[in-house]
């Protein structure tokens, strides 16, 4: 991303807003990172603080849990557990004590990664800037490391349990004759490569553009009061914003948790390719 | 949007918070959802076997009432028969003895009547040897005339 201000306040406000607080190889004046040992400070910030969240919430949880009456929040986990269970059962074949747990972090984290995304987009820079800090980009999932981490953890899990499962053997026959049959060797290696790689891709590239597009819009609407109109226009344009803000917020809501979703099913969906035993090609 | 190191300290993060969900939420929270589960199954296992057992109970019950149902019939058809028995026979007694007194007091009669047809006899007898004696004037010997006088009397 080209650090080009010339657009005046509106460009330079939502590139402020998108450009992540770098720590390392990083470009003094723009704060892009210009190598790979780059921190994004913020993103690893506030993942790290919601999966705090969820070890202090689930441990605490996990300890007093009640098997007879259930009070009021482990009914709220149990909801969202016994619905993950659910989508592995009817998703997954066969077996493994991981997937669920990894479905169930995959759900949790995500979600509440992604909705920092609702939280007003100003707040919580301004009140970095209060603590001398110049860049913040709250929502993790707007950070394409985060999702190619979840994509690429899940990717290394689809490898290791097509190996196990196939055989080494088996998985290498997967490349060797997967969609075209024995006579077609060259294209099928192309082609299996290409869509073993597309799963990860896919995971971190859908759940980053939809959040990346969420916060952008989140930004836009922010800018009808903000910055195009003072004066007398305001009292046209700031309702204007609250209306529209409230619609996307709403309507986000709905991505948030739909992208949440999506990359949890998508994980089982994939794991369980990766346990069934590809006979049938 | 560069590919960071960032990368690297979320991948950790991650796989460190699968292992804590799993280990203290996921594995707890589901092994109590299995044994409530269970429990619940054994819950609807138990109420259902109590319920069959009721209802062999209450079938065994109905069996019960009604043999003793059919008993008591039995019993109380064995009495009436019983009974009227014993009706039958007090009445044949009692048809028995009555013939048997009306037969005495027949023979009683019959006796009486012949004791007195004797007695009128020998009345007669009597009147008539005085009767004879009177006409013909003297005593008639009533030992003389024995003979006559039964024969007469006989006669009457």
């Amino acid at each position: 991303m080209s650090a080009d201000n010339s657009g005046g306040g509106t460009v330079a406000y939502i590139q402020h807003h998108l450009t992540n607080l770098c720590v390392g190889d990083c470009d003094p004046v723009t704060h892009q990172a210009t190598g790979f040992w780059a921190f994004h400070l913020d993103t690893i910030f506030f993942s790290t603080l919601l999966a705090a969240l969820i070890v202090v919430v689930s441990w605490r949880l996990g300890r007093s849990l009640q098997a007879d009456v259930p009070s009021g929040f482990q009914n709220f986990v149990e909801t969202i557990v016994e619905f993950v269970s659910q989508q592995v059962k009817d998703t997954f074949p066969g077996h493994n004590p991981i997937i669920a747990p990894l479905a169930l972090t995959i759900f949790v984290w995500v979600w509440l990664m992604n909705f920092m995304d609702l939280i007003p987009v100003d707040l919580l820079p301004l009140m970095a800037s209060w603590m001398g800090i110049g860049y913040l980009k709250v929502v993790p999932t707007t950070d394409l490391s985060t999702t190619l981490a979840m994509s690429l953890t899940v990717f290394a899990l689809i490898v290791y349990y097509s190996i196990k499962v196939k055989g080494l053997g088996g998985y290498a026959k997967m490349f060797l004759f997967h969609p075209f049959g024995k006579f077609f060797v060259p294209v099928n290696i192309v082609m299996t490569l290409i869509e073993e790689l597309a799963k990860p891709l896919s995971l971190a590239l859908r759940l980053f553009g939809n959040l990346f597009a969420g916060e952008l819009v989140f930004l836009l609407i922010a800018l009808i009061g903000g910055t195009m109109a003072v004066g007398l226009g305001a009292a046209f344009w700031l309702p204007l914003q609250v209306l529209l803000d409230l619609g996307w917020l709403i309507f986000h809501l709905l991505v948030i948790t739909l992208q949440a979703f999506i990359f949890m099913v998508l994980t089982i969906v994939y794991l369980g390719m990766a346990h069934t035993s590809d006979d049938d090609h | 949007m560069n590919i960071t190191a960032t990368l690297l300290a979320q991948i950790v993060a991650f796989v460190l918070l699968i292992w804590f969900v799993n280990k203290f939420l996921w594995g707890p929270l589901n092994g109590m959802l299995e044994a409530r589960q269970k429990r619940i199954a054994d819950g609807l296992a138990a109420a259902e076997k109590g319920k069959h057992e009721l209802e062999l109970a209450e079938k065994r019950a109905t069996d019960a009432l009604k043999h003793a149902k059919t008993q008591a019939a039995e019993i109380l058809a064995l009495a009436e028969k019983r009974g009227s028995e014993i009706v039958e026979e007090a009445k044949g007694k009692a048809r028995e003895e009555g013939e048997r007194i009306m037969a005495s007091a027949t023979a009683e009669i019959e006796q009486e009547v012949n004791r007195a047809k004797e007695e009128i006899r020998g009345k007669v007898a009597e009147i008539s040897v005085a009767a004879a004696a009177k006409i013909i004037g003297r005593e008639v010997d009533a030992k003389a005339h024995d003979k006559l006088i039964k024969d007469l009397a006989t006669q009457i």
